[in-house]
């Protein structure tokens, strides 16, 4: 009978170790600061990129005033965000993030549309390479919200999860923010270019 | 004996799998409309049927070369077409699981091209985006491929496209390539059954030689020292220790064969392990970087 117990117990411990997904939720909430840590890297980098774009731009469409002021004011909104990891936490504030980068990114879309009107600026060397860099920026910005949801999802189920949303209410682990696609879609899809207005 | 019933497992099992079903061909119907990533095979996979078998030959001993030399992993794919998806959402797809390059150098590199789309990419790993930086891979994408595949010269594009490519990671300093050595460095998965099964064979002597209690106790401290050995890490020694003692003291082995926790444990090794001719991945990441073209 005490051999039963004793291999009763030794059994609950075992599974209790991994029941209450304390561990899991470390690990996770880990993989989720690292992959937005990552998503604000690249989002930097694209920022680091703005001027030198908009100065080659400038030096052969200089009066296309409009645009460039667009980029200026979507990048200060972007700089006055304190973009830290603890972003993650705060709904409000990663909304208010997004639409901010997302700003930026019709910004930018308009920036590149003007060098169609420009065939010299189009065959800038320097302005070629520049492209490259914002849409390889671009590219690396996807890839890295693309693994961000999908952490924030895998940390999200486990959070709503029984029983380890009991867990989660002990410790107040709540549901992470993940990127929305619904109101992107409509401000960054790029502007018609008017070649009336030239 | 407690739990050493045959027929609950057995049935236990056929339930996950009846339920595990309907997921899969959920899941399986959802993807249908994506283009699937081929098997890794060979370092250039055509699936146009645009390549000749010595076209082929060549360019596969040229990277060959580059792996042994340097250690860097380039594959060239040729699809017909990528959609519904962006050439660069399949790419990623594809070295996400093909993951070329080796680990922690991540010094992989697709070059990719949809023929039917009229669209090429070349994605870069991590540890490449120093030498082939965006604006070179456009300026590779640009100037190299596109002229030739304009007149219809797809291998000539790739050729060129790929000497400029080996060019430029020979230039580049990265760690030398070592010999693979078969079946060196067991993935974490692949430690804790054999070591679970090597604790209840040791169980057997020990505990004829030493009694319950201390046969238990040495059997966990050789099993976790094995486990650290091995490359285990802290839990896994605990916890195959704590395995170990127990299987020890208990005298059970149809106890250990009941229990459900193999989940996690099966399925370690997953790409890195060279098979004779075979080419897979070494483990190597990817971060979008690279450039896209069209023609």
């Amino acid at each position: 009978m005490r051999e039963i117990r004793l291999k009763v117990a030794a059994l609950l411990m075992l599974f209790s170790l991994s029941g209450c997904g304390y561990n899991t939720f470390q690990s996770l909430d880990e993989g989720v600061k690292a992959d937005w840590a990552e998503v604000l890297n690249q989002y930097q980098r694209r920022a680091d990129l703005v001027p030198n774009l908009v100065s080659t731009v400038k030096g052969y469409a200089s009066h296309e005033k409009e645009v460039f002021e667009a980029v200026a004011e979507a990048r200060s909104k972007v700089s006055s965000i304190q973009a830290t990891p603890e972003l993650v936490n705060d709904e409000a504030a990663f909304a208010k993030f997004q639409a901010a980068q997302t700003q930026m990114t019709s910004a930018l879309s308009r920036l590149l549309a003007v060098s169609e009107n420009y065939p010299q600026l189009k065959a800038d060397a320097g302005f070629r390479d520049l492209q490259a860099q914002l849409e390889g920026t671009e590219n690396r910005v996807t890839v890295a919200r693309n693994r961000y949801i999908k952490a924030v999802k895998e940390y999200n189920v486990l959070a709503r999860s029984f029983p380890q949303n009991l867990t989660a209410m002990v410790f107040g682990y709540k549901t992470k923010p993940s990127f929305t696609v619904e109101n992107e879609k409509a401000i960054s899809a790029p502007p018609k270019v008017d070649f009336d207005t030239k | 004996m407690l739990l050493s019933h045959p027929v609950p497992s057995l049935l236990r099992r056929c339930l996950v799998a009846v339920l595990m079903l309907p997921l899969l061909l959920a899941a399986a119907w959802a993807l249908a409309d994506e283009v699937a990533v081929p098997p890794l095979v060979h370092r250039v996979t055509d699936l146009t049927g645009t390549l000749s078998a010595d076209q082929q030959a060549s360019l596969e001993a040229k990277l060959r070369q580059l792996e042994q030399q340097k250690g860097s992993q380039i594959a060239v794919l040729m699809v017909p077409t990528t959609q519904p998806e962006d050439i660069a959402q399949y790419s990623i797809r594809v070295v996400e699981a093909w993951k070329l390059g080796r680990k922690k150098v991540d010094d992989g590199l697709l070059v990719l091209v949809a023929k039917d789309d009229h669209k090429m990419r070349i994605e870069v790993g991590y540890g490449l985006e120093g030498v082939i930086p965006d604006a070179v891979a456009k300026r590779i994408v640009a100037e190299i491929m596109k002229p030739s595949f304009k007149q219809g010269d797809f291998f000539g594009g790739i050729n060129l496209a790929t000497d400029e490519l080996i060019a430029l990671i020979n230039g580049e300093a990265l760690p030398e390539p070592t010999r693979q050595s078969s079946g060196g460095g067991m993935s974490d998965g692949g430690i804790l059954p054999v070591l679970l099964f090597g604790g209840v064979f040791l169980a057997e002597f020990l505990r004829a030689g030493l009694g319950r209690f201390w046969g238990g106790a040495v059997n966990a401290g050789i099993i976790s020292v094995l486990a650290w050995i091995m490359g285990g890490g802290l839990v896994a020694m605990i916890f195959l220790a704590v395995a170990a003692f127990i299987v020890t003291v208990s005298n059970g082995l149809g106890w250990l064969g009941n229990s459900g926790r193999h989940g996690g444990f099966s399925g370690g090794s997953s790409g890195g392990f060279s098979s004779g001719g075979g080419f897979s991945g070494g483990g190597g990441g990817f971060g979008g970087g690279g450039a896209s073209g069209g023609w």
